[in-house]
C-alpha cells in the first residue's frame, strides 16, 4: 500500500469516526484519534518531500476508484504525487498536525470539541484530495470540500449571527469563483477532450493562438480558459474583488484561521496556477491578468491592514496581501518562487495566527489591540514566537551574508523576478510589491508594538472586566468580534491600566506548535531556497521551470536586490516612531488624512458596495418575482383566472364544481374512458 | 429470470396491497402497505441485478394483445430501470414517513399510495403509447386525492391548481398521440421511437407533448402549481411528488420528444433553453425570500429541473447522462429534504422557518442529515447532485456558453438560499422553547433518512453503478438525435499560421552575465 493512501484517507477516517462518535467516544478519544491521524500523515509526508529534494523519488499516480465515465468524458479518483504535491503535503500535514495539537489547549473549555476536531480532519482530507488531484474534477472536489470545511469551521460557534453570516458569505463568495472554475473545466473539456491534468498540460502549448467562441465572441482559446480557471483561484485565494469573505472568516476559532485561512486553503489558488503553469504559459493575456490582480491585491490588502484594530484582521489582510505576492510571482513566470513563498508563508503565517491565538487566550478573548500593550513580560514565549513570525514576514535578512528569516528568502526573489521579467506589467507589479513590502513591515511591527510594548491598556476591555469580576455571562470560549460598541464599563482604578488582571502564558500543547513553527519561520527559507528556486531537477517538470528567468533574477541591479530590505527598515522605522516614540502621532495622522483613513479603515467600502449591488437587489428581485411574477401575473391569469371563468360560467359548469373530490375523480375517469373509446372504436 | 413476468408482478403487488388496505384498520393497513412496498423494493433490486447491461435494448418484455391494436406491453431499458428503482426505493420510506403523521382514513391513504406506486412503475415500464397515457394520467388521481384529503388547510385550492395544470397539458398530448397512432399505424413505443415523422408535423407534435411534460417538470412559467401542491401535501406526498412525479416530465422528454421528434427538438431547443435560464435565476431568487420551508424547497426543485432540461436538449452524451443523474439525484435529495421538513413539522406543526432555530443543539443527528442533504442540494462534489449537474452543464457548454453561464449561476444562488435556510433552522440560538424541546430523530426517522443518505453518497462517489445501465440507451438516443444536432457557438478554430505562438508567455532570452550574482 502506497503511503499516500494513508496520508490522505487517514484524516478522512478520523473525521468520520470522530464526527459520528462525537459524545459517545468522548473528548479525549476523538481528539487523540484525529490528532494521531494527522501526526501519522505528517510523519509519512516528510520522507516523500525529502525524497524529492534528494532526487530519490519519482512522480507517481496511485489509482483509487473509477469515478465518472460519460461518453468521451472520464475521470477517476486517483492520487498524484509529484514535487508540487510533495511540497503541499508537508505544508498541509505539518501545519494541520500542529494546529490539532494547539487546539487541545486552545479549545479546552469548549463543549463541542469532538465536532471541532472532526471538522479539522475533514478539512485536511479535502485539502489533500485537492493537491493530489490528477484531473481538474477531483481538484474541484477538494476545492469544494475545503470550502465546506471552511464554512463549517467559520460557523463553528453557530449561535452567533456574525459567525453564521461570515460562514455563508465565505461559501457564497467562493461559489462566485467556482462559477469561473466550472466554466473553465467545461471549456477545457471542450477544447482538449479530457480533464486529465497531464494530458491538458501536454496539449496546451499546441493550442496557443487558436480561437474559440465564448458568449458570442471569438477569443483566444487558452487565454479565456486560463482566465476562467483563475477566477476560481481568485475566489479561494481571496484576491481583489473576491476577497471580502476572508476578513470575515476570522469569526472562526483562531486555530482555524491559522490552518485554513492562512497556511493551506487560501493558497489553493496559487497551487492551481502553478499546477497548470504550462497551460498558463500558453496564455499571455491571462498571465498579465494574474500579475495585475496579484499586485493589486498585494497593495490593497496591505493598505487596509495598516488601519485595523482587531489583531486577527490585521493578520488576515496580511495573508491576503501575501497571496498577492504569490500570484504575481506566478504571473511573471517565477512559479518556483511563488511556491517557495507559499511554503515559507505557511509556517510564519500559521505561527503569527497561533501566536495571536495565544495572546487572545492570555487576554481572555480580547482581540482589540487597543486594549493590549506591555504583554512582552507577561507572556514572553508567545512574544518571542510572534517576533520570529514578524521577522520572517517582513523579510529580515542580510543580503551580503545570504542569510535571513524565511520571508527574506522567499519574498525578495519575487520582487527580483518581477524586475527581471522586464515587461511593463511586471515592473508595475514590482513597484506595487515593493510599496506593499513597506506597508507589510509597518503593520506587522505596529501589531508587535501595540501588543507587546508600551503601557498596559487592558483596563478598558470588556473581556478583561469580565475576567476580573468573574461574570462569565456568555460562553467563555467564544471569541467576540464586533464588541467595540460596548466599552462603556468604567474601569476600576488600579492606576496601571491592568485592572488587576494577570495574563497567563498558554499551556504546553499550545507552546509546542509555536516552537516548531518558530523553527520553520527562522530556517525554512535558508534551508530550502536552493531546491525551490535553483533546481529544475527538484521540480521534475511539476511546474513550468523558467531557467532563463531564474538566471536573470540573479543578475538584477544591486538596488533591486536591496529594495526589499530598505523598505522593510523604513516600515519598521515608521512603526517605531508612531507606536513607541510618539504614540499620539497615528491619531494625528488619521485626523489629517481623514477621508483616506476612512477609506482604508472601511476596507475600500467593498462590503457596502457589494451589499448595495448584489445582496439587496437579489432579495428585492426575489420578492418581486414571487409576489408580482408568480402570484400577480402567472396565477392571476392562469389557474385563478380559469377558476373565475368557471365560476362565471353556466349552471351546468357550476354543478360540476361540486367541491367533492370523488366527483372530480369520477368525471376524470369518465373523460378518460370516453376519449380512449372514441379513438379505438 | 427468463420469461418470468417480474414487471407485472411489481404492478400486481401494490394493486393487491392497495385493495386490501381499503378493508383494513389503520394498524393493519400500515403493515400491509409497508410489506407491499418492501416486496416491490426487493423485486426492484432483483430487476436491477438481473438487468443485462449491454444486452438487448428492451428487457423483461411482456406483451398481451388486447383490442384494436391496443396492447398490454411492458418492458424496460436502462433509463426506465433506474427510474423504477428510484420509485420503489422511495416508496417504503414514504410509508414510514406516514406511519404516525397520518391518523385519519389510514386505509384509504395507504391504498392511494400503493396505487400511486403501481401507476408510477407503469409509466416507466409501459411500451404501448395508450397504456403509457393511462398510467401517466391516472397517476394524477391518487396524488390529487392525497393532497385534497390529507393535505393542509388550503388543500382544495392546491389540488385544484395541480389538477388544472396537469390535465390541460395532457389533453393536448392525447390529441397528438392519437394523430401519431393514425400516422404510424402502431401504438408500440419502441417502434415509434424509430419512426420518422414528417418534419413539419413534428413541431406541432413536439409542442403538444411539451405542454404536458413542461407542466410535469415543471418548467417556468407553468410551475406555480408545484409550491402550492408541496406546501399542502402531507410529507410523503411531497416526497413522491418531488421524487418521482416530477421525473415523469423528464422521462417524457427522453422517451418521446427527443427520439420521436429530433428535428423539432433541435429547432425548439432555444425555447427550452430560454425557459430554463429564466427558471434557474427567477426561481432561485424566489427561493431566497421564502418563509415557508416547503415552498423554498419546491422553488429550488424548479431551478434544479431546469438543469435537467438544458442537459436533455444539449444533444450530447454528457448532457443526457447528466440530466438523468440530476433526475435521480434530485429524486433522492429533494425527497430527503421534504422528509427533513416533515420530521420537524410532525413535532411543531409549522413550516414557518422563523419558528425554528438552533436545532443542532437539541437535534444533532437531525442536523447532520439535514446538512448532508443541504450540501447535496447545493451540488457539493462527492454527492449525487454534483455528478449530474456537472455532466449536464458540461454537455450544455458544448452547445451554448451563454446558457451554461446563466444556468451555472444556480450554484451560487443555490448555495445562498440553502445555507440561509440551514442557518435559520439548525444554527443560531434556540429562540423558541417548544422548538428547543423537540427530541432528536427516533429509530423510524433514522431508518427513513439513512438509506437516502447512503444512496446520495454512493451516487456521488461511484456513479458508475447508475451510469452503466443507461450508457447504451443514452448512446442510442444520442445517435438517434445526432442528425438534428444544432450548430454550437463554442466551436474551436485552429490558429492561423501567423497566430501560432511557439514560445511560452514568459519566455526570456538567456540573460547576459547570468549566474553572476548569487542567489540568496
Amino acid at each position: 500500500m502506497h503511503p499516500i493512501l494513508i496520508i490522505v484517507f487517514g484524516p478522512l477516517l478520523a473525521a468520520i469516526v470522530g464526527g459520528l462518535g462525537n459524545r459517545a467516544l468522548g473528548n479525549t478519544i476523538v481528539k487523540s484519534i484525529t490528532t494521531g491521524a494527522l501526526f501519522l500523515s505528517c510523519a509519512l509526508s516528510w520522507p516523500i518531500f525529502l525524497g524529492f529534494i534528494g532526487g530519490s523519488y519519482d512522480p507517481v499516480v496511485v489509482p483509487v476508484l473509477q469515478w465518472v465515465q460519460s461518453g468521451t468524458m472520464s475521470f477517476d479518483w486517483a492520487l498524484r504525487v509529484d514535487t508540487l504535491t510533495a511540497v503541499m503535503l508537508v505544508v498541509i500535514t505539518t501545519v494541520s498536525a500542529l494546529v490539532h495539537l494547539y487546539s487541545w489547549g486552545y479549545m479546552e473549555e469548549d463543549p463541542d470539541q469532538p465536532r471541532f476536531f472532526a471538522y479539522l480532519s475533514l478539512f485536511t482530507f479535502a485539502m489533500l484530495m485537492l493537491v493530489t488531484a490528477d484531473n481538474l474534477v477531483q481538484m474541484f472536489f477538494g476545492w469544494e470540500g475545503v470550502g465546506l470545511a471552511s464554512y463549517l469551521l467559520i460557523g463553528f460557534w453557530f449561535r452567533k449571527p456574525s459567525a453564521n453570516a461570515a460562514a455563508i458569505k465565505a461559501f457564497v463568495v467562493n461559489r462566485v469563483g467556482d462559477l469561473g472554475f466550472m466554466l473553465g473545466i467545461f471549456g477545457t473539456f471542450l477544447v482538449f477532450g479530457t480533464v486529465s491534468i497531464p494530458e491538458i498540460l501536454a496539449a496546451a502549448p499546441g493550442m496557443a493562438g487558436s480561437t474559440i467562441g465564448f458568449l458570442g465572441y471569438r477569443v483566444d482559446t487558452i487565454d479565456v480558459l486560463c482566465i476562467l480557471l483563475f477566477i476560481g483561484a481568485m475566489g479561494k485565494s481571496a484576491q481583489l474583488g473576491l476577497h471580502t469573505w476572508l476578513p470575515d472568516a476570522m469569526e472562526g476559532p483562531t486555530p482555524v484561521s491559522a490552518l485554513i485561512h492562512a497556511a493551506t486553503m487560501v493558497t489553493a489558488g496559487v497551487f492551481m496556477v502553478c499546477r497548470l503553469s504550462p497551460m498558463f504559459e500558453a496564455a499571455p493575456i491571462a498571465l498579465g491578468f494574474v500579475t495585475f490582480i496579484g499586485a493589486a491585491t498585494c497593495l490593497f490588502a496591505a493598505t487596509v491592514g495598516t488601519t485595523q484594530w482587531d489583531i486577527k484582521r490585521v493578520i488576515a489582510y496580511s495573508t491576503c496581501s501575501q497571496l498577492g505576492y504569490m500570484f504575481f510571482a506566478a504571473g511573471v513566470g517565477a512559479y518556483g518562487a511563488a511556491m517557495f513563498h507559499l511554503f515559507t508563508h505557511a509556517f510564519f503565517k500559521a505561527l503569527l495566527f497561533l501566536g495571536a491565538g495565544s495572546v487572545i487566550h492570555a487576554m481572555h478573548h480580547e482581540q482589540d489591540m487597543r486594549y493590549y500593550g506591555a504583554l512582552r513580560k507577561e507572556i514572553p514565549l508567545t512574544f518571542w514566537a510572534m517576533m520570529a513570525g514578524t521577522l520572517a514576514i517582513t523579510g529580515v535578512g542580510i543580503y551580503w551574508l545570504h542569510a535571513g528569516f524565511a520571508g527574506f528568502h522567499s519574498k525578495d526573489p519575487i520582487l527580483e523576478a518581477a524586475w527581471a521579467r522586464g515587461t511593463e506589467t511586471a515592473h508595475f507589479a514590482f513597484w506595487l510589491g515593493a510599496f506593499a513590502a513597506l506597508l507589510t513591515s509597518f503593520y506587522s511591527w505596529r501589531l508587535i508594538f501595540l501588543t507587546f510594548f508600551g503601557k498596559p491598556r487592558w483596563a478598558a476591555s470588556e473581556h478583561i472586566q469580565h475576567a476580573v469580576h468573574g461574570d462569565h455571562h456568555d460562553q467563555p470560549s467564544e471569541e467576540d468580534a464586533g464588541h467595540d460598541v460596548a466599552h462603556h464599563v468604567p474601569a476600576p482604578d488600579h492606576g496601571d491600566g491592568t485592572a488587576g488582571y494577570h495574563p497567563h502564558e498558554s499551556p504546553v500543547s499550545m507552546l509546542v506548535p509555536l516552537g516548531v513553527l518558530t523553527l520553520g519561520a527562522v530556517a525554512a527559507g535558508f534551508v530550502f531556497q536552493d531546491a525551490f528556486l535553483n533546481q529544475e531537477g527538484f521540480w521534475k517538470g511539476a511546474i513550468f521551470y523558467n531557467e532563463n528567468l531564474m538566471h536573470a533574477m540573479h543578475g538584477v541591479p544591486l538596488w533591486v536586490k536591496l529594495t526589499a530590505t530598505v523598505v522593510m527598515l523604513v516600515g519598521l522605522a515608521i512603526a517605531w516612531l508612531g507606536y513607541i516614540r510618539d504614540t499620539e502621532m497615528p491619531e494625528r495622522a488619521a485626523r489629517q488624512l481623514g477621508p483616506v483613513y476612512s477609506f482604508l479603515f472601511n476596507k475600500w467600502y467593498f462590503d457596502e458596495l457589494y451589499h448595495f449591488l448584489f445582496v439587496r437587489p437579489a432579495f428585492w428581485l426575489g420578492r418581486k418575482f414571487w409576489k408580482v411574477g408568480d402570484e400577480g401575473i402567472i396565477d392571476r391569469f392562469g389557474p385563478d383566472g380559469a377558476a373565475w371563468a368557471v365560476a362565471q360560467g353556466t349552471v351546468g359548469a357550476k354543478r360540476l364544481q361540486s367541491g367533492f373530490l370523488n366527483t372530480y375523480a369520477l368525471w376524470m375517469l369518465i373523460g378518460l374512458v370516453a376519449a380512449i373509446t372514441w379513438v379505438l372504436l | 429470470m427468463g420469461g418470468f413476468p417480474i414487471l407485472s408482478l411489481m404492478l400486481l403487488v401494490p394493486l393487491v396491497g392497495g385493495l386490501a388496505c381499503f378493508f383494513l384498520d389503520a394498524k393493519a393497513a400500515r403493515v400491509v402497505a409497508l410489506t407491499a412496498t418492501l416486496i416491490d423494493l426487493a423485486l426492484g433490486i432483483a430487476l436491477w441485478a438481473n438487468y443485462d447491461i449491454g444486452g438487448a435494448q428492451w428487457q423483461f418484455t411482456e406483451r398481451a394483445e388486447l383490442f384494436a391494436g391496443f396492447s398490454y406491453a411492458l418492458g424496460i431499458d436502462g433509463i426506465a430501470l433506474l427510474l423504477i428503482v428510484l420509485s420503489v426505493f422511495l416508496m417504503p420510506i414514504c410509508i414510514l414517513a406516514s406511519w404516525e403523521a397520518i391518523e385519519e382514513r389510514v386505509g384509504e391513504y395507504m391504498a392511494a399510495f400503493l396505487f400511486m406506486e403501481l401507476l408510477m412503475i407503469g409509466v416507466f415500464a409501459a411500451q404501448d403509447l395508450l397504456l403509457f397515457y393511462i398510467f401517466f394520467e391516472a397517476g394524477l388521481i391518487p396524488m390529487y386525492l392525497i393532497i385534497g384529503i390529507w393535505g393542509g388547510k388550503d388543500r382544495i385550492y392546491a389540488s385544484y391548481k395541480f389538477f388544472l395544470y396537469t390535465l390541460l397539458g395532457s389533453v393536448v398530448m392525447l390529441v397528438a398521440m392519437l394523430w401519431m397512432i393514425g400516422e404510424a399505424g402502431t401504438t408500440d413505443i419502441p417502434t415509434l421511437m424509430q419512426y420518422d415523422f414528417p418534419v413539419g408535423a413534428q413541431t406541432w407534435l413536439f409542442l403538444a407533448f411539451f405542454a404536458s411534460f413542461a407542466v410535469k417538470m415543471p418548467m417556468w412559467p407553468v410551475h406555480t402549481w408545484l409550491p402550492d401542491a408541496h406546501v399542502q401535501a402531507p410529507t410523503a406526498g411531497s416526497v413522491i411528488l418531488a421524487g418521482v412525479l416530477l421525473k415523469m416530465g423528464g422521462y417524457g422528454f427522453i422517451r418521446f420528444s427527443l427520439p420521436m421528434f429530433p428535428e423539432a427538438s433541435a429547432q425548439l431547443a432555444w425555447l427550452i433553453f430560454a425557459l430554463s435560464m429564466i427558471a434557474v435565476v427567477v426561481t432561485s431568487l424566489i427561493a431566497l425570500v421564502q418563509h415557508d420551508m416547503k415552498k423554498l424547497i419546491a422553488y429550488s426543485s424548479v431551478a434544479h429541473m431546469a438543469i435537467v432540461t438544458i442537459g436533455l436538449f444539449a444533444f450530447n452524451v454528457q448532457g443526457l447522462e447528466g440530466a438523468m443523474i440530476v433526475m435521480l439525484s434530485h429524486g433522492l435529495v429533494s425527497g430527503a429534504l421534504f422528509l427533513c421538513v416533515g420530521v420537524i413539522y410532525d413535532r411543531l406543526h409549522t413550516r414557518e422557518i422563523d419558528r425554528y432555530g438552533g436545532l443542532s443543539i437539541n437535534m444533532p443527528k437531525y442536523a447532520l442529515f439535514f446538512m448532508l442533504f443541504t450540501m447535496a442540494s447545493i451540488g457539493l462534489p462527492g454527492t449525487s447532485s454534483f455528478v449530474g449537474e456537472f455532466l449536464s452543464l458540461a454537455g450544455t457548454y458544448q452547445v451554448s456558453t451563454f446558457v451554461t453561464l446563466v444556468c451555472t449561476t444556480g450554484i451560487i444562488l443555490g448555495a445562498a438560499y440553502m445555507l440561509y435556510l440551514y442557518w435559520r433552522v439548525a444554527f443560531g440560538v434556540q429562540k423558541n422553547a417548544d422548538a428547543a424541546a423537540m427530541p432528536d430523530l427516533n429509530a423510524r426517522e433514522w431508518l427513513m433518512l439513512a438509506p437516502i443518505a447512503a444512496a446520495v453518497l454512493w451516487m456521488g462517489v461511484y456513479p458508475e453503478s447508475f451510469l452503466a445501465p443507461m450508457r447504451k440507451d443514452i448512446a442510442a438516443l444520442d445517435a438517434r438525435v445526432a442528425r438534428a444536432k444544432p450548430a454550437f457557438d463554442s466551436a474551436l478554430a485552429a490558429a492561423r499560421p501567423e497566430q501560432v505562438r511557439k514560445e511560452p508567455a514568459n519566455a526570456m532570452p538567456h540573460a547576459e552575465g547570468a549566474g553572476e550574482g548569487e542567489g540568496h
